[in-house]
């Protein structure tokens, strides 16, 4: 099990650096493509098979599915545009990141970083009761409310779309006239 | 597993739900509409907005809680519900020309003001992470799109997008912060985080420590708190005006409120460790926010550091903490809320599609062409200032009183200092008004006159004044709403 969960870490990480370092924004994407899948594996090892097809279905699927067609619509000529050459403010990142992570990794680390009391949902009922069951049953009782407001959300994010979408089609045609 | 909604449930969220729908009304009414006019939809907006205020005016004093506790009006909730609502009601009576003129014909603009004034609803009113969370999405996402508005300007569009990167950056941290806290403490309801937090074990955990720095990261980048204003002013001058006057009051009272529910209801037991921390961004924010605006010759981006100072103005409220302070927290962004639209009505009424005025030179005796209106921006001004008899000064002087009265006399003086050091940039509008002569490339011109806009100033005006005269009423309200805050937590 171990050697799975250190497979697909590597993975994900390895993914995540492509993602930054590479050049062409569509080897960049397909980078990212990889990482969300070895998430997905992740989470089998831990046995939510129910998030790891999600994550597969809607962000491995359909999110970068995407973000690719975006990239290629865009029809980028040199793939060298959007990524800056050394500079300071990329050292300054660079370290700040590096503080970020040695923090991240001192607290997980910790004796003291234990994780809080389970929930009523532990692995077990999660296996008999069954996780699409479980995960439905709650969305539509204890979490209703953030359920329904987070359809307003993606609603306002349509709108947001369309707005600034529209306006890039109608500017040529007015142009042309 | 049984369960039903109440009539508690629905009433609960009865005001943020009449600007959903209403929202889609005026949605649905733009498909209808003539064309580019879009002034039906503004007042069908304006009435929207009044009849979700006098909801929300009708569930005060019930103590009406929903969906599990995980909503709750309390009198908090309320008062900033009605700050909000105020806001967004000026910005659509400031809209209306400036929409009309530049032939930004959108009926979407209104849906959006809606959409994100029930989300800042949502989040002041929510006690538990994962709904303060989708409210402050609704918010950011509207915001995004409103900065983003007019067509083909490369400004708007330069505002917008950086907005979006900047602001999707720091809700990542946002939520990586509230995902540690839950890690940490088996909840996201804010009454058993507060449970978890009191027990000294959990004290010790190092989770919970970065989960709450993580949420004061994401928090200081949405109210832009220094060292995460950088975005400010390049968003704030590229946006359309109205949506400018919006972003600089409206969300940051809501992304305070929200906080100041998470740090006292859930994270009450840490308060000694995150006022310190608080401190020192105070005091940076502050001095940081007035630095800049000295050397602004474009008033949309003094306004933007401005509002960074007044944050900072804000968070000694938060830093001092108890009654007092916090009262005044919404004493001051009601009255902030009061001058700042007020100030950019102004800046609103004097432009037109042909000559937008917001540089100090632009108004270079203006005072003589049209003097009704600089003596309502003189007012705005002095109340940004912190001079008596103006809402600001009240503000002020209760912010500064209770940080003293808590001991945190350097923290005052440093507030006090700086703004002294706004003086300068103030009166300088002031000092172009009145006492410089108009030169041939800045020609004074006579406004087009517009009702709603002299509706929004003349009642901004008024509301500052008021405020400045009369605070004791507003500040026993605001002292009042936030003691069931303090003894939940």
């Amino acid at each position: 099990m171990l050697v799975f969960f250190y497979l697909f870490a590597a993975a994900a990480v390895l993914g995540a650096l492509g993602v930054l370092l590479l050049r062409n924004p569509v080897y960049c994407a397909l980078s990212l493509v990889a990482t969300m899948s070895a998430l997905g594996g992740v989470f089998i090892l831990l046995n939510q098979e129910f998030v790891a097809a999600i994550q597969i279905l809607i962000y491995a699927g359909a999110i970068m599915v995407l973000f690719l067609f975006v990239i290629m619509l865009l029809n980028l000529r040199s793939d060298e545009q959007f990524i800056a050459r050394w500079n300071p403010g990329k050292v300054v990142g660079i370290a700040m990141a590096l503080v970020i992570l040695a923090q991240l990794v001192g607290v997980f680390t910790s004796a003291s970083a234990t994780l809080g009391p389970a929930g009523e949902y532990p692995a077990e009922r999660i296996a008999k009761e069954g996780a699409v069951e479980i995960v439905g049953g709650l969305l539509v009782t204890q979490y209703v409310l953030p359920f329904e407001v987070a359809s307003i959300l993606l609603m306002v994010a349509i709108i947001g779309a369309v707005v600034i979408a529209k306006r890039q089609i109608a500017k040529p045609s007015q142009e042309g006239r | 597993m049984s369960f039903t909604l109440s009539a508690a449930d629905f009433l609960s969220v009865l005001p943020e739900s009449i600007l959903f729908a209403m929202g889609m009304v005026v949605l649905v009414f733009e498909m209808f509409g003539t064309g580019r006019d879009t002034r039906n939809l503004a007042y069908l907006s304006l009435l929207s907005l009044l009849v979700s205020g006098f909801a929300l005016h009708r569930l005060a004093g019930r103590g009406i809680t929903g969906f599990g506790g995980s909503i709750t009006a309390d009198p908090f909730a309320i008062v900033l519900g009605m700050i909000f609502l105020l806001v967004v009601a000026l910005i659509v009576l400031v809209s209306i020309r400036y929409l009309h003129d530049r032939g930004v014909g959108h009926g979407e603009y209104y849906a959006l003001l809606l959409f994100a004034c029930g989300g800042m609803m949502l989040m002041v009113s929510s006690t538990d992470l994962l709904t303060i969370f989708i409210g402050l999405e609704i918010l950011s996402i509207s915001s995004y799109v409103l900065c983003g508005l007019i067509q083909g300007d490369l400004r708007s569009n330069e505002s917008a997008l950086k907005y979006f990167l900047l602001g999707a950056f720091a809700t990542g941290f946002l939520l990586y912060g509230m995902v540690l806290l839950y890690g940490a403490t088996g909840s996201i309801r804010l009454p058993e985080i507060a449970a978890a937090v009191n027990r000294s074990e959990v004290r010790g955990n190092p989770m919970i420590w970065y989960g709450l720095g993580l949420i004061l990261v994401g928090f200081g980048f949405k109210i832009a708190l220094v060292p995460f204003h950088m975005w400010t002013p390049d968003v704030y001058e590229g946006a359309p005006t109205p949506v400018t006057a919006f972003l600089s009051s409206a969300p940051k009272a809501a992304g305070f409120g929200a906080l100041i529910r998470i740090l006292t209801e859930g994270l009450g037991a840490l308060t000694p460790e995150w006022s310190q921390v608080l401190w020192v961004v105070a005091a940076l924010t502050m001095t940081v926010g007035n630095a800049l605006a000295l050397q602004q010759d474009n008033i949309k981006r003094m306004l933007a550091y401005s509002s960074i100072a007044h944050a900072g103005y804000i968070l000694v409220a938060l830093v001092a903490g108890g009654r007092d302070s916090l009262g005044g927290v919404l004493f001051y962004l009601l009255a902030y809320a009061f001058m700042n639209s007020g100030a950019f009505a102004v800046l609103i009424l004097a432009s037109s599609p042909v000559r937008e005025r917001v540089t100090f030179e632009d108004y270079r005796g203006y005072g003589y062409v049209e003097p009704a209106l600089a003596l309502a921006m003189v007012v705005f001004m002095l109340s940004l200032t912190g001079i008596p008899l103006t809402a600001g000064f009240a503000g002020k002087f209760q912010i500064f009183k209770s940080a003293i009265d808590k001991g945190y006399v350097w923290l005052a003086v440093i507030g006090l200092l700086n703004s002294v050091v706004s003086v300068y940039y103030y009166l300088r509008m002031i000092v172009v008004m009145y006492m410089q002569r108009p030169t041939a490339e800045h020609p004074p011109e006579r406004v087009v006159p517009s009702v709603p806009l002299y509706v929004a100033v003349a009642a901004s005006a008024l509301g500052v004044l008021y405020l400045g005269v009369f605070p004791a009423g507003w500040l026993e309200l605001s002292v009042r709403s936030v003691t069931s805050l303090l003894a939940g937590g």
